[in-house]
């Protein structure tokens, strides 16, 4: 089959639902546009270890010490399942793992910024987690098999984190004023960058308007924001705090919020390098991998140790 | 000297009476080390009575150019399922 | 001490230990060698916090003093910690971790093993549950002795200095304290010289597998059954109670 034919078949299955196997055939620029978005989604669930890693060992109670442990550790098999899918489009993990290491390779901003009181663990979840909630649940039907899969498991799992932030809050600000300050505090800090997870503006979003075409995405930038800001304003109503933006306002001809504008430059120079964590936490995830070097090497080494006895036990025995 | 981990493939029976079904991949030295991660990393909430790994080079795939001839000719084959028969109603199990 | 107290004392004496250690392979969260090894070690942790959850809401009962499990973790100093050093000990490089954790889940299991036989009904039930995750704990420990000693040079040497400096931490929880005395006494806790035995062995079996050399200086560091702690404790507890402390009395 000609390329063109085979680019035409493609598309129709995409148009017709169909989903696309690590077999299939597919575009060169499908299957690196999805190794860079599946990837790039997996290193931001492991760096996004971190924030939140960091309260585990000063969490103010057994419960929420466990619920954070679990929280956190779910987040590092998120990274792996979605290791996992974007290594049946033959990209290796090592290697995925490098391009984070060398910053060729992005991961959500966010986890750029400080966690700096307990509060920020009750943000994260509501905030953060709901702000990714709504880019994951769009990708449960994304085009590519094992990206989809991986995102239903994922969101089946994640249920559980954005009522666990949410819960953490709703505590805070119900308690005593400054518990109820810490978290009017969190959520000034953490607002204006959950609104920026959702990337630049559809009109000046690069890779958008193909992944939308083969289904990678199925909704705009603007519109999951603007999800985001109509499900999230309510809640923080309902446990008394205020949203951080003097433009919010419900515009009921729209049947939505209004909303102030992101700074963009803030924006793009954490994505550049320059947030207030970003050299913190590529350090962390480097000074892992190398600290780790030694350890698996010796588990391959005694991995092969272990099959050549193996082998020369069998062989003793056949003789 | 620089080696990756080889991949194994992980299947895991949700409950006794069920087939394993495949649930992801990982990375693990050997095949007890597989078990343990599949355990650590699939099975979390309980999704699991029992597991099977095996290193992913050893699957072999059909190709999906092959779809048609494998798959088409089943199609057809109509006569192979129950409802293709017309019994009297006064048969109730059959 | 009487047996009542004996018992209360000894639920801390385990509680403790648990949640210190947990607190320990919690350190590694977001920092392991492989990210698989980052989702086991905090299995490990979340077993071990459930247990020292579960062991202090008992004692809470049993006092009947009104605390709580978060008071009975957030609210002692250093001095009322009864773990065994060498949980607290730090956690160095990976193989002194698993150096750590092997000589502890060698005991701990024997331990619970022989807890499921007790004649304190609580106590039995606890050890039937807390047995299947010491288990594994005590595989995936002996296993990464096993790797590390028996896999490359560098691994071997860093393995060998692990089991060298954390060996005179590895005796203390056979050492019986006051409580254990007494509870032993009305078979509420095994025999030791059975626990001690087994783990003994299992230590032996492992390394010599592992192809280090067992130390040979049996000197045992002591103190953490009476409350005498290495300085490590001390930061521990100030991390992990910081907000308890800083905002005392409040709902979290």
């Amino acid at each position: 089959m000609q390329t063109h034919d085979l680019e035409k078949n493609f598309q129709q299955k995409i148009d017709a639902e169909v989903k696309i196997e690590p077999k299939d055939w597919m575009p060169d620029a499908y299957r690196k546009n999805l190794i860079r978005q599946i990837s790039q989604h997996a290193h931001s669930e492991v760096v996004g270890m971190l924030p939140e890693g960091n309260w585990i060992t000063r969490a103010p109670s057994l419960r929420r010490k466990l619920i954070l442990m679990a929280k956190v550790q779910d987040e590092a098999g998120h990274g792996l399942y979605l290791y996992s899918a974007a290594e049946t489009l033959g990209a290796g993990r090592d290697d995925l793992v490098m391009d984070l290491l060398n910053g060729k390779a992005k991961y959500s901003s966010i986890f750029n910024y400080p966690t700096l009181t307990w509060a920020d663990i009750g943000a994260i979840g509501w905030l953060v987690d709901g702000a990714a909630i709504m880019n994951q649940v769009m990708l449960t039907r994304t085009s590519y098999g094992p990206y989809a899969r991986a995102m239903v498991r994922i969101c089946k799992e994640e249920s559980f984190h954005q009522r666990q932030g949410y819960e953490i809050m709703l505590t805070l600000a119900k308690g005593s004023p400054e518990q109820k300050a810490m978290a009017q505090d969190a959520l000034d800090r953490w607002w204006w960058p959950s609104l920026m997870m959702f990337g630049p503006h559809d009109s000046e979003s690069t890779h958008s308007e193909q992944s939308m075409k083969w289904k990678i995405k199925r909704k705009s930038n603007d519109e999951l924001r603007q999800a985001f800001v109509d499900a999230t304003v309510p809640q923080a109503e309902l446990i008394g705090l205020k949203v951080p933006d003097p433009d919010l306002k419900w515009n009921e001809k729209r049947g939505h919020y209004d909303f102030g504008e992101i700074n963009w430059n803030e924006f793009w120079n954490v994505v550049k390098g320059r947030g207030p964590c970003n050299k913190q936490r590529l350090d962390a995830r480097r000074n892992a991998w190398e600290n780790g070097a030694w350890v698996r090497e010796a588990a391959m080494a005694y991995a092969e140790k272990k099959a050549a006895r193996r082998m020369k036990q069998a062989g003793e025995e056949a003789a | 000297m620089k080696k990756e981990w080889p991949l194994w493939e992980v299947f895991i029976r949700s409950k006794s009476g069920l087939h394993h079904k495949h649930v992801g991949s990982l990375h693990a030295a050997d095949a007890e080390m597989a078990i343990e991660h599949a355990r650590d990393v699939y099975t979390r909430r309980n999704e699991g009575v029992s597991i099977w790994v095996v290193e992913s080079k050893y699957i072999t795939a059909s190709d999906p150019a092959d779809a048609d001839p494998l798959f088409e000719p089943a199609k057809d084959k109509v006569y192979r399922h129950p409802t293709f028969y017309n019994l009297p109603d006064e048969v109730k199990h059959m | 001490m009487n047996t009542d107290a004996a018992l209360q004392r000894y639920l801390l004496q385990l509680g403790d230990n648990a949640l210190i250690l947990g607190h320990r392979l919690a350190e590694w969260c977001g920092h392991a060698p492989e990210m698989e090894i980052d989702m086991a070690l905090t299995n490990m942790a979340l077993d071990l916090t459930g247990q020292a959850r579960a062991l202090y809401q008992r004692l809470a009962e049993l006092e009947g003093k009104g605390r709580t499990e978060d008071d009975i973790a957030y609210l002692r100093d250093a001095r009322e910690f009864y773990n065994c050093l060498l949980v607290e000990q730090p956690n160095g490089d990976f193989a002194h971790s698993m150096a750590r954790q092997f000589f502890f889940d060698a005991y701990n299991y024997a331990l619970h093993k022989n807890l499921t036989q007790s004649s304190d009904e609580w106590l039995a039930g606890f050890a039937t549950k807390a047995l299947k995750e010491i288990t594994y704990h005590l595989r995936f420990s002996s296993e990464w002795v096993l790797r590390l000693g028996d896999g490359t040079e560098t691994s071997r040497e860093k393995m060998q200095k692990a089991v060298d400096d954390l060996w005179m931490w590895r005796h203390e929880p056979n050492i019986l304290s006051e409580a254990e005395e007494v509870l032993a006494k009305t078979g509420v806790i095994p025999h030791p010289d059975a626990i001690k035995a087994e783990s003994e062995q299992k230590v032996a079996d492992i390394l010599t597998k592992a192809t280090l050399t067992i130390p040979t200086d049996d000197w045992a560091q002591k103190g953490g059954k009476t409350g005498l702690h290495t300085e490590y404790l001390g930061y521990i507890l100030a991390e992990m109670q910081f907000l308890q402390r800083a905002y005392p009395g409040l709902e979290w």
